[in-house]
């Protein structure tokens, strides 16, 4: 065979890499150790899936605060004795009509006062189901007032006998509706026989008895007895424990309501009442699930950063192997540039791999937790296809480093390995 | 380029030194010129600088002081895409230890020589099978390298190496891990690159390989010394 030159002098050839061959050389490097190019790409599923999850289960838990605040506090209002704060001796700013004019306000379900009473300075009294004074010490349970409305609005989970009614409040009868707690404590088994307690030594029939009261816990506490026999038998409340009202509205309604309310009760004087509105539900839910997201999506960008960094970590230990393969391939002609080329685009490559892979986990893993708990799932669209690239992102940040150091080897230093 | 006995490669003064730690001054003051078509031979003990210099020749190194012409070209301080250019076109390598990529095929290797020099794609496997049959090894195309036998690696190397038609062959003790039935082959092989045109340097410890070269100079504490009588090539300027 004979040679056939070309007449031209040194530097009129160039030295070139196409697309295609970059990416076939690209490709032959990941597949070369493929055990290992699934570790590196491991990093980025991590990150990227953590990401796509994490993204995914703040949108669907937004939703499930979202249904819990409109079911309880967006339907409450609360309204405070103000004046009591102020003052020395025993208050009470709601007038006997309160839960009437409380009633007609447009949105209002129910409504009443109440407050815990106080027998001296303790918050807790004496209670006993044995008369006199012989009988044995009785047990400290927290005493409450509250009209019929209170009980009405707060709507406590009743597990047998009744409630005092409109009736008990206007005779001012001694009646009293004990928690699941006390009756246990005061061994009382039941309402229907009517059991006697004695609160500091006064008897009072149970009616009735509570589990749980969701709006107004404490109630499932101690005892409640109806608002006029504590006034007609202990006095107005004490300024250490004012009274306040609970409102139960309508969906949406909580908010005008809270506007109204004070006027509503005490057109004479306002100022003696304030109606504490309850917060908007959609700021409060966009302030949890944005806490939360925060929260979250650091824990996603450390994910990824540690992928990021196994990448880097192991494309400059593949470049350590590869010294040899670099350095021959310097001298077949390949520029600089070409290497850094290759082993960005393998990294680019594994991190795109990554974040497809990852994507993919994470919705699936969303779906998989959405289900099991039976929530409605919401996933971004934008947010599964911005994974994507972002993926290849990482992969390319991460080999930025390893692709500068594979291309400032010195080919005669890197055949000499 | 250079007619047959005109210089192709010129190394003027050129020194090259090791930065160490500790520096090694690899290379002083040689003055070599190698012709288009000649076969050359450079002997010299383990770290005499021959190899050195044969990176040199190459483009594979910069030299520390003096200049490195390929073609009458000073490539010595030039941009490295120029020097790759060269390599890539116009230069080849083989190495004692061959360098093949073990995960591919003969054939595959052989191209891995085209990718850099541009060679469209669709001639590379036409060109590949043809160099591979010239070193006799086309029905081992698709061997892989740890299929074949040291001389057959060694022979795929040199296929690589001639792909492109180089105009100068490097090779750095070629048949340093090869036996002598594979040595001989390899020889025949470089006598019938050369009678094609192709200047041929060899580094090499055995005198059967440099007795085949028609010019042998060898190195000794990285002096060059003309072994056969030949030009040194003091006055590179006349290229």
């Amino acid at each position: 065979m004979r040679i056939r030159r070309r007449r031209d002098t040194a530097p009129a050839v160039r030295s070139r890499l196409s697309a295609g061959d970059l990416a076939r050389e690209s490709l032959a490097g990941i597949l070369q150790r493929p055990g290992r190019s699934a570790l590196t790409m491991l990093g980025t599923v991590l990150g990227i899936g953590t990401f796509v999850v994490v993204l995914g289960l703040s949108e669907t838990a937004n939703g499930q605060i979202s249904k819990n605040f409109n079911a309880l506090l967006a339907t409450q209002v609360t309204v405070t004795d103000t004046g009591a704060a102020n003052a020395t001796t025993p208050t009470l700013d709601f007038p006997s009509d309160a839960s009437v004019a409380a009633d007609r306000i447009n949105g209002v379900i129910a409504a009443g006062v109440w407050w815990q009473v106080l027998l001296g300075s303790a918050t807790a009294a004496q209670v006993s189901n044995l008369p006199g004074d012989d009988a044995p010490a009785g047990v400290n349970l927290p005493v409450y007032a509250a009209d019929p409305g209170a009980l009405r609005a707060s709507q406590p989970s009743l597990a047998n006998g009744v409630l005092f009614n409109a009736f008990d409040q206007a005779e001012r009868e001694p009646v009293a509706v004990l928690s699941a707690a006390a009756a246990a404590q005061l061994g009382v088994l039941g309402a229907a026989s009517q059991p006697t307690v004695f609160i500091a030594g006064q008897a009072f029939t149970v009616v009735g008895i509570i589990r749980s009261d969701s709006r107004l816990p404490q109630f499932g506490l101690g005892l409640i007895v109806p608002a006029s026999t504590a006034l007609a038998d202990w006095g107005l409340p004490q300024p250490a424990q004012p009274a306040q009202m609970i409102i139960r509205t309508r969906v949406g309604a909580a908010q005008v309501v809270a506007r109204q309310a004070a006027v509503a009760i005490r057109p004479d004087d306002p100022g003696l009442l304030s109606a504490a509105a309850p917060a908007a539900p959609t700021t409060l839910r966009n302030a949890v699930a944005a806490s939360l997201r925060t929260l979250l999506l650091s824990l996603a960008a450390v994910a990824v950063i540690v992928g990021a960094l196994g990448i880097a970590n192991t494309s400059l230990v593949a470049i350590m192997e590869r010294t040899a393969e670099i350095g021959l391939r310097r001298a077949l002609g390949a520029r600089p540039g070409h290497i850094a080329a290759q082993f960005l685009t393998e990294s680019a490559v594994l991190g795109l791999g990554g974040g497809v892979i990852g994507t993919g986990a994470g919705v699936v893993i969303t779906l998989a937790v959405t289900v099991a708990e039976r929530w409605t799932a919401i996933l971004e669209p934008t947010v599964v296809l911005l994974a994507l690239p972002a993926g290849a992102v990482v992969g390319l940040v991460a080999g930025l480093y390893p692709a500068l150091r594979a291309s400032s080897i010195e080919p005669a230093e890197a055949l000499r390995r | 380029m250079s007619s047959p006995g005109e210089p192709l490669v010129v190394l003027d003064a050129v020194t090259f030194r090791y930065p160490g730690p500790p520096p090694v001054l690899a290379v002083r003051w040689a003055t070599l010129r190698v012709s288009a078509g000649e076969h050359v031979a450079l002997t010299g003990a383990s770290g005499s600088g021959k190899s050195t210099l044969l990176n040199l020749m190459g483009l594979l190194d910069r030299p520390t002081a003096g200049r490195v012409l390929f073609d009458g070209a000073d490539l010595s301080a030039a941009p490295e895409p120029d020097r790759a250019a060269v390599r890539a076109c116009r230069v080849g390598f083989v190495f004692q230890s061959f360098h093949l990529l073990p995960n591919r095929t003969a054939a595959e290797n052989v191209m891995l020589g085209q990718v850099y020099a541009g060679v469209p794609r669709a001639r590379r496997i036409d060109l590949a099978m043809h160099a591979l049959d010239r070193v006799g090894l086309a029905a081992r195309a698709w061997a892989l390298p740890s299929q074949l036998s040291g001389g057959e690696r060694q022979r795929v190397a040199v296929a690589r190496a001639v792909v492109n038609r180089p105009w100068l062959l490097l090779c750095d003790e070629p048949t340093g891990n090869l036996d002598s039935a594979a040595t001989a082959q390899l020889l025949g092989l470089f006598d019938e690159l050369h009678a094609d045109g192709i200047a041929v340097v060899v580094v090499t410890h055995n005198p059967a390989v440099s007795g085949r070269a028609e010019r042998r100079v060898s190195m000794r504490d990285g002096v060059l010394t003309d072994a056969s009588g030949g030009d040194l090539g003091a006055d590179p300027q006349a290229s």
